[in-house]
């Protein structure tokens, strides 16, 4: 079977209030991955647009961004699961060029989340759970990811000072990551100093220090078939494995807890088609849209057992030496979260690290990276394997 | 001139803010006002539905009859939310969480006379129709029997 190859990545930095309109904030990501693989725009066949729908103005994104970018009259669209719709980008992009139909394609993600409030914000990410049953009692994402916090804190003894510990170690990256929108250190001592903002309260048995950094910010993956890869990139990294899964979106109907099934099915899945397992991987990126969202998807990819999770935070085996790094570009937590784009940023810093082009970030010598890339509380899974 | 036909809206009455007007189960509305949380089970298969749903699943049929949501389930897990989206600020602070009654579970709101103290994961507790201050309707979590 042929291979399917990365070619080109970018990412615009992370931002708090872009000062300019959507069309061009997808220009800077996309201008990234253009320079990196040196193509022109008309050797791309289609693009596929990624963001969260409600944040901006703008409608049917993708014609616009396409024609802004120089991508017409090739075909364009609009792909949407969430946080994670920049992987099932990516994964529609791979099947796109396995079919045949196309030979490059471009996978554009986006997020201009800050123009409207941080309440309005929570308003509309809530709205991505059950709207008829659940929305009514005033719910929001770190409620819900506090309730998989508290259910695994009673299950395995967890604490909040396991999860503060991944909010450090996400901070020690975010501080060398210059594309980084949270670059401020931050320490265990702040989550017990009322006065820190890192302490103050969200959704017991969360606090501020344990939810992801809102941002601005686009990304752009370029994908191609075997053939066009190697013409174009002597450095191209393969798609080896993907996988995707759903859930019931109100917890009622849910039987786990204290992790993600559909973060596990994906991994089983995408371990499966890369012929690999948790052992084989060298580097990770995770979603850790919260400190628990990071520590749940340790176990549920396999790194940790159920309930383990905390010991590879406390012995810092997922840090830059350690035996499995996670998260070494800041995570969500400190690089940033601008939904649409974070799937695409996540697979840019892996296919950096595995070209050992990852500068201070950079992990010794990974061959084989993974990510993890969650849509909604844990709606959506989609976990992607690349190698060189 | 045709005459506008009449929406259905019951459902804009459910919870603090609703974000949905019009739905097949609209009864819910009604059975939670005479005091009863309902949800569905299938005529077709037996399923029981909570939320309730006008369709089935499992066996794509829809008819449905309404089944009482009765006695105690256990609480699975909680939220205490010291910030609010939008619309629901005046809440503040509230605890969101599910039972699990087994058959199925059920999402909602822990009754604010509750003390953080008092609760457990596992605790038994109750589901019991709520009118909210502003006269919307809702339900929450309740003590199986009065403290």
């Amino acid at each position: 079977m042929a291979k399917v190859g990365i070619i080109g990545v970018g990412q615009s930095s992370f931002v708090r209030g872009y000062p300019g309109s959507v069309r061009e904030l997808a220009f800077e990501g996309f201008k990234e991955a253009m320079a990196d693989v040196g193509i022109s725009n008309k050797d791309i066949g289609a693009s596929v647009v990624c963001s969260a729908p409600e944040y901006d103005k703008q409608r049917s994104p993708a014609g616009v961004f396409a024609e802004y970018l120089g991508l017409v009259p090739q075909p364009t669209f609009y792909m949407e699961s969430l946080c994670s719709s920049s992987s099932m980008g990516l994964r529609v992009a791979y099947s796109l060029i396995k079919s045949g139909l196309h030979d490059v394609v471009a996978v554009i993600g986006f997020q201009k989340m800050s123009e409207i409030s941080s309440a309005e914000s929570q308003e509309r990410m809530g709205r991505g759970a059950d709207i008829q049953w659940e929305s009514p009692f005033g719910t929001m994402m770190p409620a819900y990811y506090a309730m998989y916090a508290r259910a695994h804190m009673n299950a395995y003894g967890t604490t909040p000072e396991d999860l503060a510990l991944i909010r450090v170690k996400a901070s020690t990256y975010g501080q060398i990551n210059e594309k980084a929108v949270y670059r401020k250190p931050v320490t265990l001592e702040m989550f017990s100093d009322k006065t820190s903002p890192m302490a103050g309260p969200v959704a017991a048995p969360l606090r501020v220090g344990d939810c992801c950094a809102n941002a601005d910010g686009s990304s752009c993956i370029i994908v191609a078939n075997e053939e066009k890869a190697k013409a174009f990139s002597d450095k191209p990294i393969w798609i080896l494995g993907l996988g995707a899964a759903s859930t019931a979106v109100n917890l009622a109907g849910r039987d786990l807890f204290t992790g993600l099934t559909t973060a596990r099915q994906a991994a089983r899945q995408a371990y499966e088609m890369a012929g690999l397992g948790p052992k084989d991987i060298d580097v990770a990126e995770v979603h850790d849209c919260f400190t628990i969202a990071e520590l749940m998807a340790y176990e549920n990819l396999g790194f940790a057992e159920p309930g383990e999770g905390k010991e590879l935070i406390k012995s810092k085996e997922t840090y830059k030496e350690g035996s499995i790094p996670v998260n070494v570009d800041g995570g969500l937590l400190s690089k940033g979260h601008p939904i649409g784009a974070t799937g695409g940023s996540q697979i840019r810093t892996i296919v950096l690290q595995l070209r050992g082009e990852a500068g201070e970030m950079q992990v010794k010598d990974p061959a084989i990276g993974l990510v993890h890339n969650i849509g909604g509380v844990g709606l959506y899974g989609n976990v992607t394997i690349l190698g060189r | 001139m045709s005459k506008k036909k009449e929406q259905d809206t019951r459902f804009a009455k459910f919870g603090t803010v609703s974000f949905t007007a019009t739905t097949k189960v609209n009864g819910f509305i009604d059975h939670l006002e005479a005091g009863k949380v309902m949800g569905t089970r299938c005529r077709g298969c037996g399923r029981m539905f909570f939320p309730p749903r006008a369709d089935c699943y499992a066996c794509l049929s829809s008819d449905m009859e309404w089944t009482q949501v009765d006695g105690a389930g256990k609480l699975v897990t909680y939220s205490k939310l010291e910030y609010a989206p939008v619309g629901f600020e005046a809440d503040l602070p509230y605890r969101i969480a599910l039972l699990d009654y087994g058959e199925y579970k059920v999402f909602g709101r822990i009754a604010s006379d509750i003390s953080d103290e008092e609760l457990e994961i596992g605790m038994p507790m109750v589901t019991r129709a709520n009118t909210l201050p502003s006269g919307r309707l809702n339900y929450v979590f309740d003590r199986t029997s009065p403290s």
